[in-house]
């Protein structure tokens, strides 16, 4: 029998859930607990359904490698072997890549999900009537809209690409067996139970930790597991070195742990029940909510998505890291500095000065070894440029790289105090987050899945290489109306505010300021909008590719138009 | 290391000879002025940190050698404020609102706080153009509910309009015609009718003919015998075709039924009396002013 225990498992915490539904304290906490219950006992029904009882106690190995996943499907495999094609010595290792496969389907899934309710509440601002009380009002989608993104989106591609990493740089299977598995659904449950409860109105109110005690706890549970069988690995590994891009992985998976137990630090005001509240209280809390959330965008946003640049980049290029001495330095100086610049969020508000201050200058000493990364790579494509012409998907990865550079400047610069002072508050914030984040971390994800696709399912190639250029424009345009719209209008916003009459009077009410965004907040619905027309060309290639269509086209990088003779 | 090379052939730079799934390292020195630009960052950050609070000891944080602090720098800039303003504001503190409004300058300045004050706290419910909205009067024109003169105006900004903790709030309270089973649904629709007409609204005649006793019988005492209003009372004027719940018929006979008050909070204790002084001088000021 396949999973027996696991499959008791879960059916006994579905039965849990039904008890925390019936002695819950509060509503929200028996809404939650049913939707627990409903999760959990469908999976219950799947896993039973797939209950094997044949004898078979261990999966096979070779199960989890694509090049005998022939199943009945008849397709092009001339480079199924992964394995073997990489390095001759690694032929012998069966790869855990299932688990990688859910991911980057998990991927593209949340990534449309969270662009799709960023492209609703980005609506909602332009056109407040789009509020659907109470269940879809902004105030409950904007989490959502953050969380999916960051973490479910984020989340997933971090974990499926340091899965699939981490194995082949290690030269060793994923540790723990399906421990990855847990790893995998586990968070799954995670996102699930976070999404559900912003919408039920369950929150902690702290900004990107929303979710309640319980989820926390679990998601502590899955965190622990992860960082578990990535270390595994890492110890069980054939090479005498560890990647660089495994330290950024790792430095990513420990710093989240960290800044994630102490960030959520709280006490229930009942174990059946939705409420708690936070160890810290007043300026304490906030420092403490900006040390987590600074070091989201640190650790999650920037170590993750950097490990996943140190491969992916050089592995689409085909080309060597551009400095081995550069990784190490901007790696230590970015763990370094990062975890100190959280106060540069907290400018003119009752935290000290002192703190204020060094908020600030650990930024600004943020600024090189966040650049380190730009160099190393931007760099490694000297020798391979022209292959920009002909690969869309490198092309997607150094846009990404440069966004990543554009972000790691403007943060420092508007971490300056009388510069902070203008665009504090101000929408300039959410552009300088979203060309972040849509530019770096969407498009290097982007790049991760379309190098994955072919390989994790045997593909020869991706179904087309044109739709990616697509993607690539559209999401590259969308960034750009995005982040400019946001800078227009937030420096407007900013100027706004603090404009004084002569006679030494503020010359604006709020109202008028909100007023003045709205044309601002069209555009920038319609710069989200292109962003998530993109991914969904994306998830269209993505499905063609893992069904094994290719489509006919002239390749890229061929002139559209021929010189007259 | 040195008995086997391994160089990069395109770019002849040497690796550091690992390879991990077929990735090698280059081995590149740190670009220099990506170093140098690193340590300029850290000098100034320490420059910095030593011009200015920084450094955490054991009790408190130095204060950096500039002396500056974000306190200091507010009370600054508040002192440099009141001082340009010196002098006006007490003579707004100490005259009546008439003789502020006589007095040009005076009056110069009160409208200008005046506005500022009212776009921070009135627009919420006054419209940022002091236009009102269903149940919040406009400023604009001239129908005052309470009075349209400086001290009138200054009275209900001071003590609010059914403002509980205010003792000296203005209260009105319109009977309850219909949930209170004064008036029967029927004399309710052609009192409305009525009420209509005297707006110069199209309305049944018969009906209004009808309405026009109930409504001498019953509102008049307050509203005035031609709809004028009594602003002792607060009973808005109802020949003027200015709706405070809408102009309707149905509007009209849900207020005469079950009628809604508006609340308006007492300003007085929580701006201070110079910005109320300088409010009831701007709103005085929109064009309504009496």
């Amino acid at each position: 029998m396949r999973y027996t225990t696991e499959t008791m498992l879960v059916g006994l915490a579905a039965f849990l859930a039904l008890l925390g539904a019936g002695f819950a304290a509060d509503v929200p906490f028996r809404e939650h607990a049913y939707v627990l219950f409903v999760v959990l006992a469908i999976t219950t029904i799947v896993m039973m359904r797939r209950i094997d009882f044949s004898g078979d106690k261990m999966i096979p190995l070779r199960a989890d490698t694509p090049g005998d996943r022939t199943g009945g499907r008849v397709v092009a495999r001339s480079e199924t072997a992964v394995n073997t094609a990489s390095a001759g010595s690694t032929a012998s290792i069966a790869y855990m890549d299932d688990v990688v496969r859910y991911g980057v389907i998990a991927t593209v899934f949340w990534g449309i999900v969270g662009f799709l309710v960023g492209v609703v509440i980005a609506s909602q601002l332009a056109w407040p009537d789009l509020n659907i009380q109470p269940w879809f009002n902004f105030g409950r989608m904007r989490p959502l809209h953050t969380s999916a993104v960051i973490f479910a989106f984020g989340g997933n591609a971090l974990i499926a690409t340091s899965f699939y990493v981490v194995q082949r740089t290690c030269r060793a299977r994923l540790w723990g067996g399906n421990l990855a598995w847990f790893v995998f659904w586990g968070y799954q449950l995670f996102i699930v139970m976070a999404a559900t409860g912003y919408l039920l109105g369950i929150t902690e109110g702290r900004e990107y930790a929303e979710p309640e005690w319980y989820v926390d706890l679990w998601l502590t549970v899955v965190w622990v597991a992860y960082l578990a069988v990535f270390l595994g690995t890492l110890v069980r590994r054939k090479e005498p070195h560890i990647y660089v891009a495994n330290w950024f992985y790792l430095a990513f998976i420990v710093t989240i742990a960290m800044l994630h137990v102490v960030n959520n630090l709280s006490l229930p005001v009942s174990f059946v029940g939705a409420k708690s509240y936070s160890a810290f209280s007043g300026v304490q809390d906030a420092l403490t909510q900006w040390w987590y959330g600074h070091n989201a965008v640190g650790f999650f946003l920037t170590a993750g998505f950097l490990g996943m640049m140190y491969y992916f980049i050089p592995k689409q290029a085909n080309r060597p890291v551009y400095s081995y001495r550069l990784s190490i330095i901007h790696f230590w100086a970015l763990i370094f500095l990062y975890i100190w610049a959280g106060p540069h969020h907290l400018h003119y508000t009752a935290l000290p000065d002192w703190a204020q201050t060094l908020g600030m200058v650990f930024s600004i000493m943020l600024w090189m070894p966040s650049w380190g990364g730009m160099i190393n790579g931007l760099m490694t494509l000297s020798g391979a440029w022209d292959k920009l012409r002909t690969d869309p998907v490198l092309r997607m990865m150094v846009i990404s790289v440069a966004f990543y550079g554009m972000s790691t400047f403007e943060g420092p610069m508007m971490s300056i105090k009388s510069v902070n002072s203008l665009s504090h508050y101000t929408d300039w914030t959410i552009g300088h987050v979203h060309s972040g984040a849509l530019g770096w971390v969407g498009m290097i994800s982007f790049g991760a899945v379309y190098h994955l696709t072919p390989k994790l399912w045997g593909r020869e190639r991706l179904y087309s290489l044109r739709l990616v250029n697509w993607h690539f424009w559209l999401a590259t345009l969308g960034i750009v109306v995005y982040a400019a719209v946001m800078w227009v209008s937030g420096i407007m916003q900013g100027l706004m505010w603090r404009e004084y009459g002569d006679d030494g009077y503020l010359v604006y009410s709020f109202a008028e300021t909100v007023a003045a965004m709205h044309p601002y907040y069209v555009l920038r619905m319609l710069g989200g909008a292109m962003f998530l027309a993109g991914a969904l060309i994306m998830a269209f290639n993505v499905y063609k590719t893992i069904r094994g269509d290719v489509r006919r086209e002239v390749p890229m990088g061929t002139p559209a138009l021929q010189p007259a003779e | 290391m040195a008995d086997h090379k391994d160089v990069d052939q395109i770019t002849g730079v040497e690796t550091t000879g690992h390879s991990w799934d077929g990735i090698k390292e280059l081995n590149n020195p740190l670009p220099r002025w990506w170093l140098w630009t690193f340590y300029a960052s850290i000098a100034f950050a320490l420059v910095y940190t030593i011009l200015y609070p920084a450094w955490p000891m054991v009790n408190s944080a130095t204060t950096g050698v500039l002396g500056w602090s974000s306190r200091g720098d507010l009370a600054q800039e508040t002192a440099a404020a009141n001082a340009s303003r010196a002098g006006q504001l007490e003579k707004i503190s100490a005259l009546s609102v008439e003789e502020i409004a006589a007095d040009p300058d005076l009056r110069t300045v009160a409208i200008a706080g005046g506005r500022a004050a009212f776009k921070v706290n009135c627009v919420q419910c006054h419209g940022s153009g002091a236009e009102g909205g269903p149940g919040y009067p406009n400023l604009n024109d001239d129908a005052w509910l309470w009075g349209g003169q400086l001290e009138a105006i200054h009275t209900t900004l001071e003590h609010g309009i059914r403002y509980a903790s205010d003792t000296d709030t203005r209260v009105s309270e319109m009977p309850a015609f219909g949930r209170d089973g004064i008036l029967d649904r029927a004399q309710i629709g052609d009192v409305a009718d009525y009420v209509l007409t005297l707006g110069k609204t199209a309305a049944d005649p018969a009906a209004a003919e009808r309405g026009a006793v109930v409504f001498a019988d019953n509102c008049a005492a307050c509203h005035g015998e031609s709809g004028e209003g009594m602003r002792e009372v607060g009973a808005p004027a109802l020949n003027d075709a200015i709706w405070l719940f809408g102009g309707t018929k149905d509007d009209i006979v849900r207020q005469v039924t079950a009628p809604r008050h508006g609340v308006m909070p007492a300003w007085g204790e929580r701006l201070g009396e110079t910005t109320v002084k300088e409010l009831t001088v701007y709103v005085h000021s929109l064009g309504g002013g009496e």
